[in-house]
């Protein structure tokens, strides 16, 4: 009994799949009447399809063909528009991660500093308050106007977006650190270093690496955007790039791919701060 | 007699309100407390008691007045005054070892790793949680918590203890079984507490004196009860010593009556020299008592009988 009901959820999950798969495939049913269509159209889409005895929006049998074919081959390198999604893939993720760790590197030192000043943390409340909720993309004609590099500006608006919740959460975690564990601090005379390391930074973690998770979250969304931007590599450059190729399986195996990787990210960060969450 | 290891020469804590007003909480406050003594403070909420404890412990500063500790001016916290706090204060992300250790670490940082840990240990046997080394605060029972900030108070080894309301979140059997030891270990340490309560039975149980406080604003100490009763004293068999109803009803009759009315009840009261009351005598033992022991020059021997 107990066995069965284990398996009730994914058997849900893998039902509602089908069901997915099952409308995807009969709205993508070939179509019985022939039309004509613009010549240089029917090229780029294929006869079959331009002619409507096939779907021009791809079948999901279309759809696991490509998929099969990008994990056979996920790394290969022909030139700058045809690189495998694993390369591209790789990129992105790349650059999320440099943008990421830079954030880090700045937004919990300062957000430390924030959260044990009251004087700091309002001197420094009406910047966080304008510049947080300016989309990072805003940003990106400035950082190639003053980078004059499109990489690294991808990257700096990576470490823009991902700023924003480890400071204000870094700050808000060590302002809220509980009285009585700093009093006793105070009273075995703990020197300040100490208790920052010993006693703050342990209290904040769980509310530090919530502020991560939310960035790592925003980074990836907003990597795909930067990408379409500043060209060249990257997943979401290859998905702009498809699009221009007039691919729709292959956009729609960059999503996928998209999503799987976002969910990685995600799990990474949970099981890291499960790491330094304490039961109260 | 010893000089005294605590004394306060007249503190008071003044608040300002939120309309500017200030709000005298307790003024004028004089005390002392000798080595290896036990100190009970009772008195309503909002006379002041935690402050006072703030003040002793260095958290807080009071706003006119002394405090020395062995002769020496408070001025801040310090690891001579050990504080177990009302909501035990363990830190959730150590062990009960680490929680001790903490504090052991922070007492001699020139101490190996395993000099830290077997002192620890000493403390940790000490309060009978042996055993529960490695466990989390999460995973420990109220009492046990409190077990472990005895232990973290003890191990610094301080000159003395301040202990704010240390019990008053435990259930009535764990609480019994804890003031006991903390009776056992106190008397085995030779340690000097100053506690904070509201629970008349446990002042009795512990103090060796018990401090009476009017009523806020303007808190007074405005009797010092002697506790006559011996001090192998246990809970089970507290009630049947003769001296034990004469003060509980006489701590009794003060927080329900005399806190109110004190101020103007005693004309010729000196904040510097609160009378020392010892109502567990009755007027034939007090002449015995005075016989045998002179009274301490400068503080004026009174007996009530009630």
């Amino acid at each position: 009994m107990n066995g069965l009901m284990r398996w009730r959820a994914p058997l849900m999950s893998l039902i509602v799949l089908l069901l997915l798969i099952g409308v995807w495939h009969a709205l993508t049913l070939p179509k019985a009447a022939e039309q004509t269509v613009d010549a240089e159209y029917a090229a780029l889409i294929g006869k079959a399809a331009a002619t409507g005895q096939k779907s021009t929006f791809p079948t999901p049998a279309d759809f696991g063909k490509k998929v099969w074919q990008h994990l056979n081959e996920p790394f290969y390198d022909r030139g700058s528009n045809d690189k495998g999604i694993g390369i591209q893939l790789g990129y992105s993720v790349g650059r999320v991660l440099i943008g990421y760790l830079l954030a880090a590197l700045v937004a919990v030192p300062l957000g430390f500093l924030i959260g044990m000043s009251p004087t700091v943390y309002r001197a420094l409340d009406p910047f966080i308050q304008v510049l947080k909720p300016i989309s990072p993309l805003a940003w990106m004609p400035l950082a190639l106007f003053t980078l004059k590099d499109s990489s690294i500006s991808a990257i700096f608006v990576i470490f823009i977006c991902s700023v924003w919740p480890m400071l204000i959460n870094t700050a808000f975690g060590v302002a809220s650190v509980r009285r009585e564990w700093l009093n006793v601090a105070r009273t075995l005379e703990v020197g300040p270093v100490r208790t920052a390391f010993r006693v703050i930074l342990p209290a904040a973690a769980p509310t530090i690496m919530t502020g991560m998770r939310i960035s790592i979250g925003i980074a990836w969304l907003v990597i795909v955007a930067a990408e379409m931007l500043v060209g060249g590599t990257g997943i979401g450059y290859f998905v702009w790039n498809e699009w221009n190729n007039l691919s729709i399986t292959n956009i729609l195996t960059a999503i996928l791919a998209i999503g799987l990787v976002g969910m990685l990210l995600d799990l990474m960060l949970a099981k890291l701060t499960k790491l330094v969450t304490f039961p109260e | 007699m010893s000089d005294p290891l605590i004394r306060i020469e007249g503190i008071s804590k003044t608040f300002a309100g939120r309309d500017g007003a200030a709000t005298t909480v307790f003024e004028d406050l004089h005390l002392s407390v000798e080595p290896g003594e036990f100190v009970c403070l009772i008195g309503h909420s909002g006379c002041g008691k935690t402050t006072i404890l703030n003040i002793l412990s260095g958290l807080d500063q009071s706003s006119s007045g002394y405090v020395f500790v062995g002769g020496r001016e408070v001025s801040g916290p310090s690891l001579d005054r050990a504080v177990i706090f009302q909501g035990h204060a363990l830190m959730p992300w150590l062990t009960v070892m680490g929680n001790i250790a903490f504090a052991v670490g922070s007492r001699w940082p020139e101490w190996s790793k395993e000099q830290v840990r077997q002192h620890c240990q000493q403390y940790i046997d000490l309060v009978n949680l042996t055993g529960s080394e490695k466990k989390r605060p999460a995973e420990l029972s109220g009492g046990m918590k409190q077990r472990v900030g005895i232990a973290r108070a003890l191990s610094i080894q301080p000159k003395m203890l301040l202990m704010d309301e240390p019990f008053s979140a435990l259930d009535a059997l764990t609480r019994g079984v804890l003031q006991e030891e903390v009776l056992r270990i106190c008397a085995e340490t030779q340690q000097t507490v100053f506690m904070i309560t509201h629970d008349v039975d446990e002042a009795i149980l512990l103090a060796d004196k018990i401090i009476l406080m009017t009523n806020g604003p303007h808190a007074k100490i405005a009797e010092i009860v002697v506790n006559t009763m011996p001090r192998s004293r246990k809970h089970h068999d507290m009630h049947k010593h003769p001296h034990y109803y004469r003060i509980r009803n006489h701590l009794i009759d003060f927080l329900v009556d005399r806190s109110k009315v004190f101020a103007s009840d005693s004309p010729d009261y000196d904040p510097r020299n609160p009378p020392l009351v010892r109502p567990g005598l009755d007027a034939a033992d007090v002449l015995t008592a005075e016989a045998t022991k002179p009274p301490i020059p400068g503080k004026p021997l009174v007996a009530v009988v009630r």
